[in-house]
């Protein structure tokens, strides 16, 4: 899906700038748990990881975090409306089958959104296909055949979605590929977005 | 497979207080069976309650007089480094009141008649259970237990601890369990009273005074019981249409394998349950929810809990599927409480439980490792 562990590192430290002490938070694809663990150290949250995977479920359970098996591509519905201040999907957007469904169920259980994901137009990637290739990165490194991700998106797709679904965009953080903070050129030079949001309100 | 732990003792505890079953009929006094494994520490932080199902006792782990046959029902998961280690824990495991085993039971002399309770003894609920395993923890000087654990009606035992002695339990471990049987749970459960109770030699349930037994009853009770524990799957690879001999016998007699293997499982437990205590077991189970006393809503049963929970099920259970385990996860989750949840992938059905499928035996343990931190912690 997604390594990199100087980037995760970096992802977990922007997201943990977006929440606030002592809330809780439904980690969605939550692997072995640390995201979690590092929320509850920096930020005393409470919540639960999901994962399909039982390797995963087993890595949360032996870190200590509540972890709930499940396939978030069946929706949260187990979750009621609301439940979570902080819904997270980290690095994994671009891996998932029903994206508007799981976007829909996230602000559904969750009074906030955060999903971060590569950036499909990194210049890096844009000179790969410019070359022929498919992209392969620090952020995007499985080849053709054996990647988990099905739905490559760029900046400027996920902002035309957010604006199209009435999203209310919160905060946007944009890295590059040596963690840094991108503030010109975000869609060429953004290795990594992290957007926190909510559901648009009626004006 | 030879017990890692060897032999063991039951013991037994009285109790002459009183006990007010939900029922609303009182036992004076009573008594209950019970073994232990591993030693109590001095804070008395490191005590286990594993609570059995249906047809289980407190014969949990260990054999009798070096005899192999004589396993406990949870040997492979209790024992010096398995994943109920007892060389950290101190764990208990109790015959159920209305039991069979030396537990106070329908089988067992009424000190009012001096005869056996037979038809006489009460129902018995899940609340029932709970209330006495605490006064049994009370006594061997326990005040708070590390875990409660269970399978299927086990379970259920761990669940209904954290609702009533919210205080008293610090983890629940529920494994295929169910927050309330269906109708279809209740059906299966019917069917095996009414073979029992249509039986000619069951006399009203008195039939301790005749000296008989309703062997055909509860021998069908248990081939029906036996049926939902297992899959589809199993039952195909176990046995197929493989037949007892070479060809069809035209007859009644057993053509094939799972025939003979229903009757053996069947003719074994006959001789050795109880068929009242078969009938309040099952009664218990169909009895069991939570929820009833809040209109039906389990959040609201569980709004005192305090205990952190691990629920596990399996794929290939149909008798408490994976989904009756997920609502008892989501009414958890509605109070905030801890709670994780895996759903193990085995072909084994209801049985699973049983099975030391490595994942499940390795959730296990990672809990449990978890536990005896916060036991050393307290």
């Amino acid at each position: 899906m997604f390594s990199g562990n100087k980037i995760k590192r970096r992802d977990y430290e922007i997201i943990t700038t977006m929440i606030h002490n002592d809330s809780s938070v439904l980690d969605l694809g939550c692997g072995d748990g640390s995201l979690l663990l590092y929320l509850k150290k920096m930020r005393n949250v409470t919540g639960y990881g999901v994962d399909k995977d039982h390797r995963n479920v087993l890595a949360s359970l032996t870190n200590g975090i509540n972890v709930l098996q499940s396939d978030l591509e069946q929706g949260l519905a187990g979750f009621g409306d609301s439940t979570f201040d902080y819904v997270i999907l980290s690095l994994t957007l671009q891996a998932v089958h029903e994206t508007e469904t799981i976007i829909n169920e996230m602000l559904r259980v969750g009074k906030q959104v955060i999903v971060t994901f590569p950036n499909f137009g990194l210049w890096r990637h844009r000179l790969q296909i410019f070359l022929g290739r498919t992209p392969i990165s620090k952020e995007l490194p499985h080849e053709w055949y054996d990647t988990p991700n099905v739905h490559v998106l760029t900046i400027n797709d996920f902002e035309k979605y957010c604006s199209n679904h009435g999203l209310h965009v919160r905060d946007r953080i944009v890295i590059s590929d040596d963690g840094r903070m991108v503030t010109t050129l975000p869609n060429l030079l953004g290795a990594v977005a992290i957007y926190r949001f909510n559901k648009g309100q009626a004006s | 497979m030879i017990s890692s732990i060897g032999d063991v003792r039951p013991q037994i505890m009285d109790f002459e207080e009183p006990l007010a079953l939900k029922s609303g009929e009182i036992l004076s006094k009573y008594q209950l069976i019970f073994e232990t494994y591993g030693i109590l520490n001095d804070d008395k932080t490191n005590a286990v309650l594993v609570c059995h199902a249906l047809n289980a006792s407190h014969h949990v782990a260990g054999t009798y007089n070096g005899d192999e046959k004589t396993l406990g029902w949870w040997d492979n998961l209790i024992g010096p480094g398995k994943p109920l280690d007892t060389n950290l824990f101190f764990i208990i495991g109790v015959n159920n009141l209305g039991g069979c085993h030396g537990s106070t039971g329908p089988s067992a002399i009424n000190p009012a008649t001096k005869k056996p309770w037979g038809s006489s003894f009460p129902m018995v609920t899940v609340e029932d259970w709970v209330e006495a395993q605490a006064r049994l923890a009370t006594k061997l000087g326990i005040d708070t237990f590390a875990a409660v654990m269970g399978g299927s009606l086990g379970g259920m035992q761990a669940l209904q601890w954290t609702i009533d002695q919210p205080s008293r339990i610090k983890n629940a471990v529920v494994v295929a369990a169910a927050p309330k049987l269906s109708a279809q749970n209740i059906a299966f459960n019917e069917v095996a009273r009414q073979a029992i109770t249509l039986d000619n030699e069951f006399f009203g349930g008195d039939f301790y005074q005749h000296k008989a037994i309703p062997r055909s009853g509860l021998k069908i009770a248990r081939m029906i019981g036996h049926i939902t524990y297992l899959s589809d799957d199993t039952m195909d690879v176990k046995f197929g249409r493989a037949l007892r001999e070479e060809a069809l016998k035209f007859n009644f007699d057993t053509d094939f394998q799972v025939e003979s293997y229903l009757r053996y499982q069947g003719d074994k437990f006959a001789d050795t349950f109880d068929a009242n205590t078969y009938l309040r077991i099952t009664k218990a189970l169909d009895y069991f929810d939570p929820a009833a006393k809040y209109s039906g809503n389990l959040a609201n049963s569980l709004s005192n809990a305090k205990a952190n929970y691990l629920v596990i099920s399996f794929t290939s259970d149909w008798r408490f599927s994976p989904s009756r385990s997920e609502e008892i996860v989501g009414a958890l989750v509605a109070n905030k409480l801890n709670v994780s949840y895996a759903e193990i992938d085995s072909p084994y059905g209801h049985d699973a439980f049983l099975m030391d499928e490595p994942i499940y035996h390795s959730l296990i343990s990672a809990y449990f490792e978890r536990i005896w931190v916060e036991a050393l912690n307290v």
